[in-house]
């Protein structure tokens, strides 16, 4: 739960030419400038109604999930009366077991947090890498990541999926988490290096090229820098994204066998045909929880956009 | 056609051939990992004796060249990929492999590429016209994130069940009504309409918000920028300016669209599992389930294909309508 981004702490760099200019600043003034900026940073965060939003409804979400099974007046292992409607004694009904569906909610809240986050930031950091590689350096390296990257998008991530699965004895979470990242990135890639091409033909990067700047430091602080904000929506959005693919694979019944996920509840429930018996108290509410859990994460995203880039800024 | 654009295509044909050869190779050796045999999972189907089923395993083995060592299998499947002979089908035992698959892709082609195509036009004119204009912002922005967030599979379970077990407006499940018999008939069209809508409905949906919010976000972008800064100090009006900044937003929709056009075939699974519709997607996971290597392999040259074809127009399109490509390939620097 940890690696669960709490976007307000986070602090995503800021544009080019802000920075420039703190740095510019005399040492003793820096310090008070640079306060006064966070300063207003918070104003602004706390004045955004997008960001308060994402952030509190997220925030709701993630203690649900936390201290969800705390309050849950039944253990998910237990038994009782099969395929109950919602009460008093069980607040999300039960499924065809006996088991209590609300204990099997929260702790599949807990799960899909925890594979979306391990898949996002596999992801982020393999595409950000081979993306920003293939748009600056450009010509045969950018031929031959952008064939790797091809690849990795022919490949079946399904029937890999089912083939790896096959010779583990247990889907884990980890597991799970961790292909999704390493088959997803393709699409950071792509777009991170598309960025990287148009910003390289601005004036400020050859002036930091004439500077006798490497690379690797116009790359990290110029061009990095003023697609920021672009790269911290990537990231957000894969994060919601991996939970989203982690519900399709659970769907399909490959997903973790070694903990309940939003998706494994979905599944069970189109193989006992709770559709056609009208038990929508078993599919119903955890998708709804999943679209919560993404939804919030991307509007707290557009707000944090706003916050720190002052041309997002509503006029 | 101008030395730096002619070499640069000759260089992106090569490495799509490569990219081609590479692709082939591991969806050959994707199905081949599984562990299991096919032919004992083939003939698991009949009651047979022990002395039967030897002699049935030696001869159905020499047929399929499942018995010869790999490397031989893997020079075969070149030859048949070729020459058009793509097999004959584990699953579906006397069927081609190519009969299948042409029996199955057009109804994926016929569901997925509508809905992909329209959301994408539908979802960059709402994100568009909502950058900058606070009174839809606060509308399409909250409803594209809805739109966004909600998982598929959630999508294919409530769809269904309001329209077709709570209202009774759309069956709920298959591609036509299984009274029928596939024929060019308006009674067998209809019922393909019928059934189409509500699977079509949900891919639409699904991928409207992800078009609309990253269509938004970069119209702002450009709105901002110096070109949009220009024009506005020459005078032109605002139509103009957002015009232009629509049309420099387009490029990484572009691709993104490539992309998902590109994985269509293969795109298609949880859709066709859910509704039971009877597509590519549908194909593919009957044969794994029956790890039937040549239903797979083909339906894998279709993905294969599909990438590539739709890379290779990006490309394109990426030259022929962003000047600063078609720069930065002269700048000699790159």
């Amino acid at each position: 739960m940890s690696t669960m981004s709490e976007p307000k702490g986070r602090g995503a760099p800021l544009p080019a030419s802000q920075r420039a200019t703190s740095e510019a600043a005399p040492e003793a003034t820096g310090k008070t400038q640079r306060a006064g900026r966070h300063h207003d940073l918070l104003y602004y965060a706390l004045h955004n109604k997008k960001l308060v939003f994402g952030v509190s409804l997220e925030a709701l979400l993630v203690l649900a999930a936390i201290f969800g099974p705390v309050i849950a007046l039944h253990n998910m292992t237990d038994y009782f009366a099969s395929n109950q409607p919602p009460s008093a004694q069980h607040w999300l009904g039960t499924d065809n077991l006996g088991h209590d569906l609300f204990a099997e909610v929260v702790n599949g809240m807990r799960v899909s947090y925890l594979v979306g986050a391990i898949g996002a930031l596999c992801a982020a950091f393999v595409g950000m890498a081979l993306g920003f590689t293939a748009g600056w350096r450009g010509g045969m390296l950018d031929e031959i990541l952008q064939m790797i990257t091809n690849i990795v998008v022919m490949i079946p991530a399904l029937v890999l999926l089912i083939v790896i699965g096959a010779y583990l004895k247990t889907r884990g979470i980890m597991f799970e988490g961790t292909f999704i990242g390493l088959t997803t990135w393709p699409w950071v890639a792509r777009a991170v290096r598309a960025q990287t091409f148009t910003l390289k033909s601005r004036e400020f990067v050859d002036l930091a090229r004439l500077s006798g700047k490497r690379g690797f430091s116009i790359v990290v602080r110029e061009i990095a820098p003023n697609m920021a904000s672009y790269l911290f929506l990537v990231v957000v959005l894969l994060f919601g994204s991996s939970m989203l693919l982690a519900a399709n694979f659970d769907f399909l019944g490959l997903g973790p066998t070694t903990g309940t996920s939003l998706g494994n509840i979905m599944n069970q429930s189109t193989l006992w045909s709770a559709l056609q018996l009208h038990y929508w108290w078993w599919f119903l509410p955890p998708g709804l929880l999943l679209t919560g859990m993404v939804a919030a994460l991307l509007i707290a995203n557009v707000g944090l956009d706003e916050v720190f880039n002052p041309k997002l800024r509503e006029q | 056609m101008e030395p730096a654009v002619r070499r640069y295509f000759t260089r992106k044909i090569l490495t799509y051939m490569l990219a081609f050869f590479v692709g082939v190779t591991i969806d050959w050796a994707i199905p081949h990992m599984m562990p299991g045999d096919p032919v004992q999972l083939y003939l698991s189907n009949f009651n047979l004796k022990p002395a039967g089923y030897a002699a049935l395993y030696k001869t159905m083995s020499q047929a399929f060249g499942t018995n010869l060592p790999l490397w031989e299998q893997y020079l075969h499947y070149w030859k048949g990929l070729l020459t058009g002979n793509w097999g004959v089908s584990f699953w579906d035992f006397p069927a081609r492999v190519s009969t299948l698959i042409f029996q199955a892709l057009p109804y994926t082609l016929a569901l997925l590429v509508p809905a992909i195509v329209l959301s994408y036009i539908v979802g960059n004119r709402l994100g568009a016209a909502a950058a900058r204009r606070k009174m839809l912002d606060n509308t399409v922005l909250p409803m594209g994130y809805v739109f966004q967030a909600i998982p598929y599979p959630w999508l294919a379970l409530a769809l269904p069940f309001l329209f077709g077990v709570v209202w009774h407006v759309f069956p709920i499940a298959g591609g036509y009504d299984r009274g029928l018999i596939p024929a060019f008939s308006w009674t067998f069209i209809s019922s393909l309409l019928y059934h189409w809508f509500l699977p079509f409905l949900s891919v639409f949906l699904v991928a409207l918000g992800g078009w609309a919010i990253g269509m938004r976000n970069l119209v702002i972008y450009e709105l901002e920028n110096d070109s949009s800064r220009y024009l506005r100090a020459l005078g032109a009006s605002e139509r103009v300016v957002r015009r232009y900044a629509y049309r420099s937003a387009s490029l990484p929709q572009l691709s993104g669209l490539a992309l998902a056009l590109g994985i269509v075939v293969g795109g298609s699974i949880v859709t066709e599992y859910a509704f039971s519709y009877p597509g590519l997607g549908h194909l593919i996971f009957v044969a794994i389930s029956n790890q039937d290597y040549f239903l797979l392999q083909g339906i894998f040259i279709f993905i294969i294909i599909g990438v590539l074809v739709a890379n290779f127009i990006i490309d394109i399109v990426y030259v022929t309508v962003d000047p600063r490509t078609r720069l930065s390939m002269q700048g000699g620097s790159s």
